[in-house]
């Protein structure tokens, strides 16, 4: 305990599982990139909707989004767009493995600024709404884009795109994937312990306990939230890069829009997990997709009912989550040791005092 | 520009039909203790939202340092360094003490990469120097929504002090607060207000402490400026005493 703190532990732990998790469990080696996507999703929606207070139904916007700008930018690098997502075109196209991997790389960066530039966008207009409005607002931005996208010939409208297809074998493929979807939910990570530990970190917070008290006290309320949400976007809109080529075929209602299963998990696993905290999204997505790939493997048809089951219980029963609990029940697991002076003990530190002066 | 920091002239606004204030001029002078009373309802906290920005003004004039400010939104004025603390007290609850410090920073000179700085040495130090000051230096690890009501008004105060203003707005800072404690943060505002140099403007219904640390005060009633004085003379001005009786 002495030689690894009590922060870098659970990363530690992390790295192993992610790196030796699809060597030892070969067959389910999809299922644990799709686990690490969800933290990606989970982790995502909780900045603004667990350390910010507000919550977003329109996140999938940015990895659908994400998806199609890398596909264009990937496609549109060699072909024309609109030939390629022709459904008359009957000539075969194959990429090279220096265009496939050249494409991929530029169109997932063109995603990540792209989702970003969009959050921005999307967040002037609905940003300045609050509680329920926004979530409605966001929601009506996801819906939005993929009915755009369905009518939209050029990007093969409703049929969707099949993707360039991977240069090597399967089993590359799988472990290519793997790693690169586990890879960004690790960065997201240790990214976000550092973001929650600044100054930023604070801000999001004092905006979801009091907005107004922000204002008055001159904090850039509005700068904070745009510029959360464009983390958010950005990494949404790598991961739907990752996941448009991982997937092989995108198309916009069930796979780069589903509003009413993945958008609804990001909010469901964080609230299973605990929001506002940098572990609970973690924890949720990890019980919230075992109990899923579960419940499909077993109960197949059933899955809806478990999982809408799982739903009413959690924001009914359980709305603090796995580590709000665990907070609550056991508070000196997580009590952060102040630098130097040890935490007054809480007798100490309710005796009168402030009443001391005069 | 004298020694006036604030400065109102004709200030006037309305609620649908309903006039909250009409025509409202005072100055604040640099360095003062001022103070504003008036029944409820006499039109003090709406007067108090205005000079924030916290909604626009029918018309008349709000300047800030000779500046205009009746245009400018609340984030804006209180980065000039107006600042007001809330009637009903306003902190950020599920953080601690320290936490609601440290983000009180002042920010009008953040620049975009502070939004990622951390705040450590310097201004931690500040901000336990503040926590001390208020009395609540033991309490600073602690969620600062179980905080008793008088305390988190300490901390609100010790926030705004955080924040470096030249003038601090206190909507009613003694609204609440048992008697003993009252004496502790009189003795405070005075202190802010010698030591740190703050302009005090403040809304109070408890007289005696009102007439103990305002230099100046004015009196409102139905929207309207009634009297205006030294404590003395507001004391046994005949116009104020029938307001606060409900004669007129």
């Amino acid at each position: 305990m002495n030689l690894v703190s009590r922060q870098t532990l659970p990363y530690l732990l992390i790295l192993t599982a992610g790196v030796f998790a699809p060597f030892l469990f070969r067959d389910y080696s999809n299922e644990i990139a799709v686990l690490w996507l969800m933290i990606v999703f989970a982790s995502t929606w909780d900045i603004l909707g667990g350390q910010m207070g507000y919550n977003s139904l329109g996140n999938i916007f940015f990895f659908g989004a994400g998806m199609y700008i890398c596909a264009i930018v990937q496609i549109g690098l060699y072909y024309d767009v609109g030939m390629y997502t022709s459904g008359a075109r009957t000539t075969h196209i194959v990429f090279t493995t220096a265009q496939y991997f050249t494409g991929f790389a530029l169109g997932t960066v063109a995603a990540a600024i792209g989702a970003a530039a969009l959050a921005v966008v999307a967040g002037w207009i609905v940003l300045a709404l609050r509680g329920p409005y926004f979530a409605i607002g966001t929601l009506g931005i996801a819906i939005a884009a993929a009915e755009l996208i369905s009518s939209w010939e050029w990007v093969g409208a409703a049929s969707g795109i099949s993707m360039p297809v991977f240069p090597f074998g399967p089993a590359t493929q799988k472990l290519f994937f793997y790693f690169l979807l586990f890879v960004l939910a690790f960065v997201l990570l240790v990214f976000l312990r550092w973001l929650y530990s600044t100054n930023f970190g604070l801000a999001l917070n004092a905006i979801r306990d009091d907005e107004q008290k922000a204002e008055a006290m001159g904090l850039h309320t509005r700068r904070y939230k745009r510029t959360a949400w464009a983390i958010s976007a950005v990494f949404l809109g790598i991961s739907g890069a990752i996941f448009g080529n991982m997937t092989g075929f995108i198309e916009p209602r069930d796979i780069a829009f589903p509003t009413t299963t993945f958008n609804i998990f990001m909010v469901i696993m964080v609230l299973l997990g605990g929001k506002g905290t940098l572990w609970g999204p973690v924890i949720g997505a990890v019980v919230f997709h075992t109990i899923k790939e579960v419940t499909w493997t077993y109960f197949l048809g059933w899955q809806f009912v478990a999982l809408g089951l799982l739903i009413v219980v959690t924001i009914v029963y359980f709305q603090q989550g796995i580590v709000g609990w665990l907070m609550e029940r056991y508070p000196g697991l997580f009590k952060a040791a102040p630098k130097g002076e040890p935490e007054p003990a809480l007798g100490v530190a309710l005796a009168p005092h402030a009443e001391g002066a005069e | 520009m004298s020694g006036a920091i604030i400065e109102l002239d004709g200030v006037t606004k309305s609620y649908g039909g309903v006039v909250a204030n009409h025509a409202v001029s005072l100055t604040v002078e640099r360095g003062s203790i001022t103070g504003l009373i008036g029944p409820n309802g006499s039109g003090k906290t709406t007067l108090f939202n205005s000079i924030v920005g916290y909604h626009p003004i029918d018309s008349g004039s709000i300047r800030f340092e000779g500046q205009e400010i009746s245009r400018l939104r609340v984030q804006e004025i209180a980065r000039l360094g107006l600042l007001r603390t809330f009637q009903a007290t306003r902190i950020y609850g599920k953080m601690n003490c320290m936490q609601n410090m440290l983000i009180s920073i002042p920010h009008r000179k953040a620049r975009l990469r502070d939004m990622f700085a951390r705040e450590d040495g310097e201004v931690a130090e500040k901000a336990e120097r503040l926590l001390a000051f208020v009395g609540l230096y033991e309490k600073r690890h602690l969620r600062s929504g179980s905080l008793s009501f008088g305390q988190q008004k300490l901390l609100e105060f010790a926030m705004a002090l955080m924040n470096e203003p030249t003038v601090l707005l206190l909507d009613e800072p003694t609204a609440g607060i048992n008697p003993t404690l009252i004496n502790g943060l009189l003795d405070r505002l005075k202190r802010a207000n010698l030591e740190f140099g703050i302009t005090l403007f403040i809304i109070e219904h408890n007289m005696r402490v009102i007439m103990n640390t305002a230099s100046k005060i004015y009196c409102m009633a139905h929207g309207e400026m009634l009297a205006q004085g030294e404590p003395g003379e507001i004391q046994r001005d005949q116009r104020v005493i029938d307001a606060y009786l409900g004669a007129n």
